[in-house]
């Protein structure tokens, strides 16, 4: 889960480049596929935590990556993290197809660590939609959390438990630290909303005269 | 997302809504009331408190509770997914739903200048007096509604729904192999038949159905009555889950209410009974254009119907108290339509006195008693019979007329009658198009109201019975379609509209389950 306040990478997005067979001056046929590239700023390669974007009328999506290992003098390699993700379920519909999707670092088949640039191949077979893209894609960074700063007072108490084996009533600070991660989602979800009681009056002070509805 | 987050996410959001409620507070108290008990000890006090609210029925409730969230919880979505994304998420539906309300305003708004009667005024003491006297007798008093018109019809709804593309759509080529002769023309997902048997696998051949082995002329022995007992058990256990996946197979009648109040987890407390009295007070204060709007509809639909003209009285008291439940607003987060506003004395543009009309957000068209109606042989008592109709307003009937992309939608019903049409009675679709009739201008008005109106109340009830089981409107157009296929003889002889329509007048006769059955299982694929 990506906390609130990472901010998304700065890249450029080349153009989607629609491939076509044979000679691109016959261009009866719809492409089928898409490719867009997605260049990190030059000089930082980026460790990715999530890709996010939404759909257009995509039906797969394979997502390779250009990384480049800064201890080793190798080039540049490319491998493939993701090989045609269903973002519709069928090609021919409109389920998902204006859906927001996100990547985890989790579902990629490789490390996305030391990322220089992203390729998306678009994916869509079906000859309904006059066109397809992705948009908005966003890509944000993994961070190592800090524990000094990001670890709030309970937990750094508990971690002193190994100190102080004879507390009573106190969890064990191994299933705590196994569901941090669920207990963060939970707190951030009960901070952002209070009740959610409705009051039931539908009057302002009393009064609901009210001639026109508003159009807007 | 990462699914152990999503659970987190969805715990939090239905612990955020319970939270505060009457539920809780109850629970609360039952939980320290019963340290006085003996067997609760101090040691073990958790799992002893756990265990009383177990045996006492309170976390049946609360399980209960959950599951109704669950119904009218939105998925968890990663943070960029918009509000009105959430509502539909397909934008040029978003913009049709968008110009059809904005028709519907101007029109409502027209109506209220041309007839020089406000949208909304306050009650004289008077008149507020005589209402709360006649509150029990509202169907004696005979207003004059003539120049009252509905604000639209269903068939108007039609046209905009007909009228609906995708701009991404390709249609230059009429590829033969996916031409649809329907009217609808947006390729939404449908299921067929071989995923409907999937789905409703209940309902096929070998299992024993509400509405096909209770008739008279089969022994009870052979089915009902130990459905029967099992339904009392469901009811006793007081369980929602339980009640939903039992009437899949339909629910006897003596057990119907009971039932359908446990899916619908809508109770009859004290404190529902108090928000409907405010209700009420809520009528009786302030006159609302749409009450007249309510008061034609029910002239003109529920009072002319044999089976309904009987609770002409309590179609008025629910409907109207319908109209101030602010709670239903909540239901907007995740249906396409979003409620008119307007503002107080003309202060246009002041937030502070922005106001919702009506104050539920709901504008009644033509034949909205209907979806009450039927619920009037369940339920006698005003606050329980408004609770019911709410609930299945805000799970189900919303759906039945805004534009969305979801699969009960009327949208998705609509496209779906068509394809199992075309798709398994190609004759009869062929046949009446030749004639100039298209299939859906016959059904629409059927999946609109979920039948209510057209087939009889006993027919109507079991097929709402499979629509609470299943949780999806799916049925109504699977039964459109059914009807078609048994009238199809008829059908193929006629050779105009008028004749098209005559065969298709009269569905009170109709046995749904049978035909349902039939139409999903005894097909040849």
């Amino acid at each position: 889960m990506t906390p609130d306040d990472t901010k998304p990478v700065n890249f450029t997005v080349k153009a989607p480049v629609y491939l076509q067979i044979g000679d691109t001056k016959a261009d009866t046929a719809h492409s089928g596929v898409c490719v867009v590239d997605v260049n990190l700023p030059f000089g930082k390669p980026v460790n990715i935590e999530e890709v996010t974007f939404k759909n257009y009328y995509t039906a797969y999506v394979t997502v390779r990556l250009l990384r480049r290992n800064p201890e080793q003098e190798a080039p540049a390699k490319w491998c493939t993290a993701l090989r045609d993700l269903p973002l519709m379920d069928n090609p021919h519909t409109e389920r998902g197809s204006q859906d927001y999707y996100t990547i985890h670092r989790t579902q990629m088949q490789v490390e996305p660590d030391h990322v220089v640039c992203v390729r998306l191949i678009l994916r869509q077979p079906s000859l309904a939609w006059l066109t397809f893209s992705l948009e908005d894609i966003k890509i944000f960074p993994h961070t190592e959390p800090d524990p000094e700063k990001e670890v709030s007072d309970w937990l750094s108490d508990l971690t002193l438990i190994d100190q102080h084996p004879d507390l009573e009533g106190l969890p064990d600070p191994q299933t705590v630290s196994s569901s941090i991660q669920q207990m963060w989602a939970l707190t951030e979800v009960m901070q952002t909303n209070q009740t959610t009681a409705s009051i039931g009056r539908f009057d302002v002070d009393g009064c609901y005269d009210i001639s026109l509805l508003s159009l807007t | 997302m990462d699914e152990g987050i999503e659970l987190s996410l969805t715990i939090a959001q239905i612990i955020q809504r319970l939270r505060g409620s009457h539920l809780h507070s109850q629970i609360e108290r039952q939980a320290k009331e019963c340290l006085h008990q003996p067997d609760v000890k101090l040691e073990s006090l958790k799992e002893d408190v756990r265990s009383f609210l177990k045996t006492s029925g309170w976390e049946r409730k609360l399980q209960n509770a959950v599951y109704r969230e669950l119904h009218i919880q939105l998925p968890p979505r990663h943070p960029p997914a918009p509000p009105e994304h959430l509502k539909e998420p397909l934008a040029y539906m978003r913009k049709a739903q968008a110009s059809w309300e904005k028709r519907v305003l101007k029109s409502l708004n027209s109506m209220s200048t041309e007839l020089g009667v406000p949208l909304a005024h306050m009650r004289p003491a008077a008149e507020q007096k005589e209402l709360t006297n006649k509150w029990n007798e509202m169907g004696t008093d005979e207003p004059d509604l003539s120049r009252f018109r509905p604000v639209y019809a269903p068939k108007d709804f039609l046209e905009v729904l007909i009228g609906l593309r995708n701009p991404n759509h390709d249609s230059s080529e009429d590829i033969s192999a996916r031409s649809h002769w329907g009217l609808i023309q947006v390729p939404l997902n449908v299921r067929d038949i071989p995923h409907l048997r999937e789905a409703y696998s209940e309902l096929n051949l070998t299992s024993g159905q509400m509405g096909i082995d209770d008739h008279a002329l089969i022994h009870p022995d052979l089915f009902e009555n130990e459905y029967v007992q099992i339904g009392k058990k469901v009811v006793m256990e007081e369980d929602s889950a339980a009640a939903q996946q039992y009437s899949r197979q339909g629910c006897p009648t003596g057990l119907r209410a009971d039932l359908w109040a446990l899916i619908l987890n809508a109770t009859n407390q004290p404190q529902d009974v108090m928000h409907y009295e405010q209700l009420k007070a809520g009528v009786i204060q302030h006159n609302l254009l749409v009450d007249n709007l309510i008061y034609k509809d029910v002239k003109l639909t529920a009072s002319n119907d044999d089976y309904y003209f009987v609770f002409e009285d309590f179609l008025y008291q629910v409907l109207l108290c319908f109209s101030r439940d602010t709670a239903v607003l909540e239901h907007f987060k995740y249906n396409s339509a979003t409620p008119p506003k307007s503002y107080i004395q003309g202060k246009v543009g002041d937030e502070e006195c922005a106001v919702v009309y009506p104050p539920n957000g709901v504008i009644p068209f033509h034949g909205f008693s209907m979806y009450v109606a039927p619920l009037c042989f369940l339920y006698n008592e005003p606050s329980k019979l408004y609770n019911v109709f709410r609930e299945m307003y805000i799970r189900y009937f919303f759906r039945l007329h805004s534009i969305s992309s979801h699969p009960s939608g009327i949208l998705s019903l609509c496209l779906q009658f068509e394809r199992l049409l075309q798709t398994h009675l190609p004759q009869l679709f062929y046949h009446l198009r030749q004639i100039g009739v298209q299939p859906l201008r016959l059904a629409f008005k059927w999946m609109v109201r979920a039948f209510s109106g057209y087939l009889s109340t006993d027919q109507l009830l079991l097929l709402w019975d499979r629509i609470l089981g299943y949780d999806s409107l799916e049925v109504v157009a699977v039964l459109a379609a059914a009807v078609f296929a048994f009238r199809a003889e008829n059908l193929m002889e006629v050779t105009s509209l008028a004749s098209a329509e005559a065969v298709l007048a009269d569905l009170s006769t109709l046995k749904v389950m049978p035909l349902i059955q039939v139409f999903l299982f005894a097909t040849a694929m």
